[in-house]
């Protein structure tokens, strides 16, 4: 049933996943995503789920391997730190091509850190992380509606490509209350079949095996072939970005999850001054829109990449740019917001620069 | 006259215990009412009472309220990972022998996230003194279920109860191999104080469990008052029994609680046995690791 809500980004993502029909959340608390749990331990419990608080991230992780293998939509959330501790079971949930959804709460590392909002683990998302030549697909959303409606579609992905999803999103996005609509959604209608799973061995099929251990290299490099044969097609199938003002813009910002929202203020107060800012937010981090940009990158003087971290998406904004102009970088770390302000007055002092280029 | 009774030193310690902590760091972060830092008094009382050099004393914590005690105390210290406290501890142990190591850490920290590490540091006896705060709760993240609730107990992931066995912790370390196994209360300063002294002087894998209030997340959310009625609890409640299987030592929800000392053994710890090990394998030929 469609319903409105005022809550928390964790909160929001939550009460998705009980909507999305997911069957087990396994988890251990760590702040500032904590809500995700508390929220499933009451309502999720309550509404037919499993929910664990489990003895650690690396415990959770793996009992998600084992409820994904056995055909459940499963789940856990962490930040930073447990995020890091889940690694190697991702390595080995990609490997054996098993669906699962995991949320990541960006805290400020690198260790222990702060629990302030921070965008520092953008590289172990969409580089790997764990070990081997593997992808997760990585959605980043930028508001509390799309923290529930991120959660939908990756339980959906995750099931059509056999692939685990990530959303990372950061600590504000986690505790910041916004209005969110949750739409009509069936999971009956989206649970497709799962005739790989290890559900009990009928006579008539041969033995479902969950694994991710080849020792013979050609088979390895066969499964590793196929692997990257399905990353090919979300490469094709699944990238996703916002434009925003983009149509006449000269001067271009880049930012995902909270930053753009930021960089939208950003835009705003630009165009006041009749400077024109375009802003492009990319919402898949993999696969990552390199070719929008590069398209953007002939229409554009300048590019301003702006994150919370000291430069990491900036380097895929780079090869997607691939020389034409110049990219510029704008970071704060450690937990802290950047303010539209300083964004501009960075976006004017590069346009400067940019400016002087194009007249030598 | 009035003497110089005001003529203090300034310099002078006005408490014994603030030698052995940072005053610079005070306040501390802890609730009124917890009793994380009843136990750090009596942490510093033993350590006094050891006589152990303090130059020669380190103290590791892990994560959590807890975890907090190594930031406090006047010695070299290390906040380390979540849960990694013991294998943190037991690197400093070997890297450098002559240091007596001391991990000082919560429930869910030692036994959640860190329990593989607890039962293998006890089985090797690797020489250290763990001191466990068992508040029955995870304080620092807000109050969610530990290893150590017990059941029918509330908190923020139990809403509607515990339903989970919690572990009985002095059976635990002794059936790993602890060599001195004690439990009491942050009401029983006395032999709270006295179990860390013995701790510390003991050689070997030494484990100190130590009940003490978290009015914030878990006495008040269970309707049980604040820190003080805690207190009481433990007081009203405890029974000492020294030598007890501590098979019969496990805690109900606000029912008895078995306080004492419970192992008290000597045994030799990880490097002596591994010295001893490769001198009778190896001879002359053998040289024995010193650190
Ligand atoms: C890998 C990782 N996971 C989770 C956390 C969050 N965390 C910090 S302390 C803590 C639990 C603390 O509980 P306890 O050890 O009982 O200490 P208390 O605060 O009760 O003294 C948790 C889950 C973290 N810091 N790192
Ligand atoms: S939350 Fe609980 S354990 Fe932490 S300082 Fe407060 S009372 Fe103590
Ligand atoms: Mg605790």
């Amino acid at each position: 049933m469609r319903e409105v809500r005022l809550m928390k980004g964790n909160e929001a993502a939550a009460e998705a996943a009980i909507r999305a029909g997911c069957d087990a959340y396994f988890g251990y608390p760590i702040t500032p995503q904590s809500e995700i749990i508390e929220y499933l331990s009451d309502q999720g419990r309550k509404r037919g789920m499993i929910v664990m608080q489990v003895e650690s991230e690396v415990a959770a992780i793996n009992m998600i391997y084992g409820a994904a293998g056995a055909g459940a939509r499963t789940m856990s959330s962490s930040s930073s730190p447990g995020v890091s501790l889940m690694q190697e079971g991702l390595s080995y949930i990609a490997a054996a091509e098993l669906p699962c959804l995991l949320i990541n709460i960006n805290r400020g590392g690198p260790g222990l850190g702060t629990i302030q909002p921070s965008q520092g683990d953008y590289f172990q998302s969409v580089k790997g992380g764990g070990h081997g030549d593997y992808h997760l697909i990585v959605f980043a959303p930028a508001s509390v509606q799309e923290m529930a409606d991120y959660v939908y579609l990756g339980f959906d992905l995750a099931d059509k490509y056999r692939n685990p999803v990530l959303l990372l999103a950061d600590g504000a996005l986690g505790q910041m209350m916004e209005k969110v609509i949750f739409p009509e959604y069936d999971p009956k209608q989206h649970k497709i079949p799962k005739p790989w799973a290890t559900t009990g061995k009928p006579a008539a099929r041969p033995p479902n095996v969950v694994t991710s251990l080849h020792l013979q290299s050609e088979e390895m490099e066969k499964i590793n072939f196929r692997l990257q044969k399905k990353y090919r097609k979300i490469e094709k199938n699944e990238v996703r970005y916002e434009l925003i003002s983009t149509d006449d813009a000269e001067y271009l910002l880049i930012a995902y999850g909270l930053t753009a929202r930021i960089c939208q203020r950003v835009v705003e107060i630009a165009r006041q001054q009749g400077l024109k800012v375009g802003l492009m937010r990319p919402i898949s981090l993999y696969p990552f829109p390199y070719e929008i940009l590069n398209k953007l990158a002939d229409q554009v003087l300048g590019i301003l990449d702006v994150e919370m971290n000291a430069g990491q998406m900036v380097e895929d904004v780079r090869l997607g740019v691939n020389g034409k102009i110049p990219v510029n970088f704008y970071g704060r770390m450690g937990g802290i917001i950047p303010t539209p302000e300083e964004i501009l007055q960075t976006l004017q002092k590069m346009m400067k620069t940019v400016d002087v280029k194009e007249k030598v | 006259m009035t003497e110089n009774l005001i003529d203090v030193d300034e310099s002078m310690p006005t408490n014994m215990v603030e030698e052995y902590l940072r005053m610079d760091r005070m306040p501390h972060i802890w609730c009124p009412g917890c009793g994380i830092g009843t136990t750090v008094n009596c942490f510093a009382n033993a350590l006094d009472q050891s006589k152990l050099d303090l130059q020669k004393v380190a103290i590791v914590s892990g994560i959590g309220c807890t975890g907090r005690v190594a930031g406090y105390v006047n010695l070299d210290s290390f906040h380390t990972t979540h849960g990694r406290a013991i294998p943190f501890a037991t690197g400093l142990k070997l890297a450098n022998p002559e240091l007596k190591v001391v991990v000082y850490s919560g429930d869910g920290d030692l036994t959640a996230i860190g329990g593989n590490h607890f039962i293998h540091a006890a089985r090797r006896n690797v020489d250290m003194t763990v001191i466990l705060i068992n508040n029955f709760i995870y304080g620092m993240t807000g109050g969610q279920v530990a290893p150590t609730t017990p059941v029918y107990a509330t908190a923020s992931t139990t809403p509607h109860g515990n339903f989970e066995n919690p572990f009985n912790l002095p059976y635990l370390a002794a059936s790993c191999g602890a060599v001195y196994v004690a439990r009491w209360t942050a009401y029983h300063v006395r032999h709270v104080t006295k179990a860390i002294k013995e701790a510390l002087l003991k050689k070997g894998f030494s484990f100190v469990e130590i009940l003490a209030p978290c009015p914030t997340l878990y006495s008040r959310r269970n309707k049980l008052g604040d820190g003080l009625d805690q207190m009481i609890y433990y007081k009203e409640n405890s029974e000492v029994k020294n030598d007890v299987d501590t098979k019969t030592v496990g805690l109900d929800f606000q029912g008895k609680i078995i306080v004492g000392k419970f192992v008290d053994k000597d045994q030799q710890t990880y490097l002596d046995i591994m010295n001893d090990y490769y001198s009778v394998k190896f001879g002359d030929k053998y040289t024995p690791y010193k650190g």
